[in-house]
């Protein structure tokens, strides 16, 4: 008995592992029933993967038989692996069992197609329920949306689900017909629409009456595969742009494509996942969010890519340096956030503090300010006087000869003619 | 200069402050009694805690201060070290003599040292509600020992009451030899007797219950086939998981 549920589990762990997704963040179940479980509103990361991923819910497929061909996942339906399903109570006493132990946050519950959507989503639905009203589980519980599943299903699974997602796949639907013929970018489109606009009708209606029940409190994310197909940055974080407004996710996940097929139209195995790319892309989409850039400002027609050896904040600004030197003692929040070498939390605490005095370098310093990359671009109270304003190419040099980029081995800070 | 000696509790160091206010003596210098070393050129007044002086103190910062550096404070007084109650101390007193919100001076070092002290015991903290992994007794009771770098059980009780309220549960401070135990109604102090075994934060398999160990093995298991070998990056997976804390963790042994 102990012996089978391993073996269920390794496989079908290790077919939910390329899922990206493992936040339990945003959660505002409380545990009002003497049950198990309630949430922390940040979310909890409960250990680390050796691939340094953060390890929060119990990641799992319902099963791994999938009747899809998608040449980008594994499960595929013409890749010859090792196929399983849980049963709904190995799933839920799984899930009762880690929790109790302080191992996950809440269960990631995602699954192959078998049969048609509608069955899967009845099976995912039949998990989730028993969770909550038969074991009084409050703890996260994150679940696949799945496409084409009808929308009483869907909304049902809302009433019981912290967060839903569907996955996107490849950020442009050109990429997505070479890969997967039989998927439109519409059939993702049409449930997260229908699960937004439930979410919102759900809030207004709790405004007016208090006992109406939660729905997707922590809200919908998607997930895009980068580095399978030829996509430019730019298309990629505009997909990203447009869902973050059309639908109000709360994340979008950038997954480094890991090559798992001989077919021709992926990378050849053993071809080293983009991991720079996917840290690049990461970086854009916080600029968006936490530190209001818009993305055309950092992509655009005469930018398609990122920089690769430097980030996206400190490109932008040396491309603009006409906004630059910023002085700390007077520029505006929204200005001080956009200098390279200070974050969020920097740059809170210098409003505040400079309410106080003129802010000196050691102070900045003691802030948490990374210095020697922020004094290109600003001024305080003992800024030395500099005799020659520097063009962008230069700082850029002077950055990189004193820093040591944790990816880069080689130097790639050769000069260029043209 | 006079030094102010005192026992190093949150009591002692607001009765201190207190007494300031009393003399205005002008600087002084703070010191524990366990740090103490006796010196021939200054005069050395003892601090004798007085719940009611202190409890003044403490309803004056309440009043001066919001919410979230009074939380500050409390995780400062947690942090039991001789730097942060200097601080404090100089904090309080500062605070009171000025008029000004000095709490968001952050270019003054004392309150850039006291936000960041309290930073680091919350980061304590959530890395405990992180790596806590409990394990069931044979009497059904769910176990965990840690030894924290700051004295962090106060402020997680809470959490796991929450959290674990349908299960008995320990928490034990090896180090300050205390700990909590819930039994489905409240949350108690304790103190075990750590000759029966419990030294470490493993249980021994004898005291163990008999699911615990299919629970272990599939928890490992579960950790193995959850990570991608392409993407391995040691330095990163350590920098989450800093070593000390692998003790703890199932998935580590």
């Amino acid at each position: 008995m102990s012996d089978r549920i391993r073996e269920k589990l390794n496989i079908l762990a290790d077919a939910a592992k390329y899922d990206v997704s493992c936040s339990s963040s945003g959660g505002t179940r409380k545990n009002t029933n003497k049950g198990l479980g309630d949430s922390h509103s940040s979310g909890i990361c409960h250990t680390y993967t050796e691939d340094g991923r953060c390890v929060s819910l119990l990641k799992i497929l319902l099963t791994n038989h999938c009747i899809f061909d998608c040449a980008y996942c594994v499960s595929r339906k013409s890749n010859d692996i090792q196929r399983a399903a849980f049963t709904v109570e190995e799933v839920v006493s799984l899930t009762m069992n880690f929790y109790r132990r302080n191992y996950i946050e809440g269960l990631f519950l995602s699954s192959g197609i078998f049969k048609n959507a509608d069955f899967t989503m009845e099976r995912l639905l039949r998990v989730v329920k028993k969770l909550r009203l038969e074991e009084r589980f409050n703890g996260y519980i994150h679940l696949k949306t799945i496409p084409g599943a009808s929308e009483e299903l869907i909304k049902e699974a809302g009433l019981y689900a912290d967060r839903m997602s569907i996955n996107l796949e490849m950020p442009t639907e050109a990429g997505l017909r070479l890969l997967a013929p039989e998927k439109t970018h519409q059939e993702v489109i049409t449930p997260l629409d229908y699960v937004q606009k439930q979410i919102v009708q759900f809030k207004e209606e709790r405004k007016l009456i208090r006992n109406v029940p939660k729905f997707v409190p922590a809200g919908q994310s998607t997930q895009m595969v980068i580095g399978a197909t030829p996509e430019t940055d730019k298309e990629i974080m505009q997909t990203a742009h447009r869902f973050y407004q059309d639908f109000s996710l709360k994340r979008v996940y950038y997954s480094g494509y890991i090559p798992i097929s001989h077919d021709q139209r992926l990378p050849v195995i053993g071809t080293q996942p983009p991991l720079i790319r996917e840290n690049r892309l990461y970086q854009t989409d916080w600029l968006m969010r936490f530190y209001g850039f818009h993305v055309n400002e950092i992509l655009n027609d005469s930018n398609p890519h990122l920089d690769i050896d430097i980030d996206p904040k400190l490109s932008w600004a040396l491309r603009n340096m006409q906004y630059f030197p910023v002085d700390i003692n007077t520029a505006a929040y929204k200005m001080i956030l956009r200098v390279p070498g200070i974050g969020v939390g920097s740059a809170k605490k210098i409003v505040q503090a400079r309410q106080f005095g003129r802010l000196r370098i050691d102070q900045l310093k003691k802030i948490g300010v990374a210095y020697n990359r922020a004094r290109h671009f600003i001024q305080c109270a003992d800024s030395p006087i500099q005799l020659r304003d520097y063009q962008g190419f230069q700082i850029k040099a002077f950055i990189l000869a004193e820093s040591q980029s944790k990816y880069l081995k080689h130097d790639l800070n050769q000069i260029k003619l043209f | 200069m006079q030094i102010y000696l005192f026992d190093g509790t949150t009591e002692g160091l607001l009765t201190a402050v207190f007494e300031w206010f009393e003399r205005k003596p002008g600087k002084i210098s703070l010191q524990t009694k366990d740090k103490h070393q006796p010196d021939a050129f200054y005069d050395v007044m003892f601090i004798h805690n007085d719940s009611q002086k202190a409890s003044r103190v403490w309803k004056g910062l309440v009043q001066k201060l919001s919410k979230d550096w009074i939380r500050r404070l409390h995780c400062c007084c947690l942090a039991e070290n001789e730097e942060t109650w200097i601080a404090l101390f100089q904090f309080c007193c500062n605070l009171f003599t000025t008029p000004a919100a000095i709490q968001y001076n952050y270019g003054d070092p004392n309150v850039l040292l006291l936000s960041q002290t309290a930073k680091k015991v919350e980061r304590e903290k959530h890395r405990m509600e992180a790596f806590i992994r409990f394990q069931e007794t044979a009497d059904g009771i769910y176990y965990c020992g840690i030894d924290p770098d700051f004295n962090v059980i106060p402020l997680l009780q809470r959490h796991f009451q929450n959290r674990y309220a349908d299960q008995q549960w320990i928490i034990y401070d090896l180090k300050r030899k205390y700990g909590i135990f819930y039994n489905k109604q409240d949350v108690q102090e304790i103190q075990l007797d750590l000759k029966m075994g419990l030294r470490s934060s493993i249980l021994p398999a004898t005291q163990q219950s008999a699911q615990e160990s299919l629970y272990t093995l599939l928890w490992q298991d579960y950790f193995k086939s959850t990570n991608i070998p392409a993407r391995k990056n040691t330095a990163l997976h350590i920098r989450h998981v800093p070593k000390r804390y692998w003790k703890y963790l199932t998935e580590k042994q």
